[in-house]
């Protein structure tokens, strides 16, 4: 057993043979915290999206720490929820208990403390019945927080959690983020903020399309590796040659 | 009162099988067509209806109206275009409403012309417009059969198609329960069509599916609630309409659908939930 949570061995993710990630290798720690940063387009959602399963490498290989394929928890970018489905709070956290309780299990009475537990963990007891449609956007993400909880995944994938949210709720999420390390768990978050990394997460992966910098916190963020992130090209060239790269 | 509302069931064993097949179809149609519409396939429920007549069709150029042939061939027909639909769908540029509308215009125009290279201007009215008031026993045991199999098969499917509306990301990322579930859906679309056009002809079979369940809508902000409502809106249309065709002298399985409509605009103006009227005049705010 090796003290990975994910492995990357040569890993190119990507659509239509056209790569978002090149050439990826590493490691992420267990139980640490990882902040991915880097310019849009950079390919920060796509290798969450590789991690999840959701995407096939085009080359090369994830490794997941034994049994960790079903023990993940995956918080995408904020616009995947139909706001307009006729679902209240409760229902939405309760969705987490998922992976306890699976197609046909009974949610019992242990179950919905639990549900409840959460709900009030992410400050939104008195809302359970309120409709999802009817949440603001930082009331929103507390619930998909709350339903991250309940999953109880060795394995946290944020895909931009605090875009559009504001001081208070961020803060108030970010302490589960903090909990979630105590219990060591593995945090990996697609971040834009970089006080909250510098603040939160000991570990970062810079790329933008090709992996950057990746370590501790302070060695990433030096101002000659931003510069050499931000001169990206958002290349689409239509005559790209086959990679050789080994 | 009696005479108005019981009199023709106790009277007429026409009207009380009619009476029970509608009853029995609202059951599984009601739930069918809340699903229906929650995952945006409101016209898929239509295009199915439709495709399933090519099929009835070439069951009854073989057999004549016989109940069995007609039902293999609707399924089959039902089966297929959904599948093919899906396939255009993912493979082509095409979206799915449009192959969906390509697929119904083909197969209604197919149908009908399959139904009267044999059969009379008569035969192609009970095939598009249903026999409600001659329902036989072995049709209400078909309904009856397709209704159970319906509240089963969704009451186990309930968790992957309500976590597959409201968030395919999540459903996708602990399950991959996902895809079977819309399977096994689709199957029962087709399944409840083909029970409906017994009694009510493939134009007219999806209409008690989608107007109990639009009218749902209006009186429910969550999904156990639309279906109880889609249900029993489906049930008292069907107890209705009979009753309408009965003392006004006109077709039955329209007036099903006629009074299924008018509970759906009466839902639209009167719903609590968004209806017309409580948006337009919602009273005073208030403090919090």
């Amino acid at each position: 057993m090796s003290r990975a949570a994910i492995r990357f061995d040569n890993v190119t993710l990507g659509y239509d043979r056209r790569p978002a990630v090149h050439h990826l290798d590493g490691e992420v720690a267990k139980g640490s915290l990882t902040a991915i940063i880097g310019p849009n387009g950079a390919g920060k959602s796509t290798l969450l999206k590789g991690v999840v399963g959701a995407l096939q490498p085009l080359s090369g290989k994830i490794g997941l720490a034994e049994g960790a394929r079903s023990r993940i928890a995956y918080l995408p970018q904020a616009a995947e929820v139909d706001r307009t489905f006729p679902l209240n709070v409760y229902d939405l956290v309760a969705m987490g208990m998922w992976s306890a309780r699976g197609l046909f299990g009974a949610i019992g009475r242990a179950d919905r403390a639990r549900i409840e537990e959460a709900i009030a963990a992410v400050g939104l007891a008195g809302f359970e019945r309120r409709p999802i449609g009817t949440l603001s956007g930082g009331q929103m993400q507390r619930s998909l927080f709350a339903r991250l909880l309940l999953q109880d995944a060795s394995l946290i994938l944020l895909d931009e959690p605090f875009t559009a949210i504001d001081e208070k709720t961020t803060a108030d999420l970010l302490n589960l983020v903090r909990r979630w390390r105590d219990e060591e768990r593995t945090v990996v978050a697609v971040l834009h903020d970089l006080d909250i990394v510098r603040r939160v997460f000991p570990q970062t992966l810079l790329i933008a399309r090709e992996p950057i910098a990746w370590g501790e916190t302070d060695s990433v963020l030096r101002p000659e590796n931003l510069l050499r992130a931000r001169r990206m090209i958002e290349a689409n060239d239509p005559f790209a040659l086959v990679c050789d790269r080994a | 009162m009696y005479e108005l509302l019981a009199a023709p069931f106790v009277e007429f064993d026409f009207m009380r099988r009619a009476l029970f097949g509608g009853i029995a179809l609202a059951l599984g149609a009601g739930p069918i067509g809340v699903f229906l519409m929650l995952r945006g396939m409101s016209l898929t429920g239509d295009a199915m209806a439709h495709a399933i007549l090519p099929g009835a069709a070439i069951g009854f150029l073989i057999a004549g109206l016989s109940l069995p042939a007609m039902t293999i061939g609707g399924l089959t027909a039902g089966v297929v275009v959904a599948i093919l639909a899906g396939l255009v769908t993912r493979y082509t540029a095409l979206k799915e409403d449009a192959s969906l509308a390509a697929f119904y215009l083909l197969s209604l125009a197919l149908g009908v012309t399959i139904v009267s290279l044999r059969g009379s201007n008569i035969d192609l009215m009970h095939v598009l417009f249903g026999t409600v008031l001659a329902l036989d026993d072995a049709a209400l045991i078909l309904i009856t059969s397709i209704a159970s199999i319906t509240l089963a098969a969704l009451a186990l499917l309930y968790r992957p198609l309500v976590m597959e509306c409201v968030d395919p990301v999540f459903l996708r990322s602990v399950s991959r329960a996902g895809g079977p579930a819309h399977l096994i859906f689709l199957g029962l679309v087709v399944l409840n069509l083909v029970g409906g056009f017994h009694a009510l002809g493939t134009l007219l079979a999806v209409g008690l599916m989608m107007l109990p369940a639009a009218a749902s809508r209006f009186w429910s902000p969550d999904v156990t609630g639309m279906i109880l409502i889609a249900t029993a809106i489906g049930m008292v249309s069907s107890a209705g309409g009979l009753l309408m065709s009965y003392h006004a002298a006109l077709p039955a399985g329209p007036a099903i659908i006629l009074v299924a409509g008018m509970a759906y605009i009466g839902s639209l103006f009167f719903g609590r939930e968004g209806g017309l009227i409580y948006r337009l005049v919602p009273g005073r705010h208030l403090e919090a």
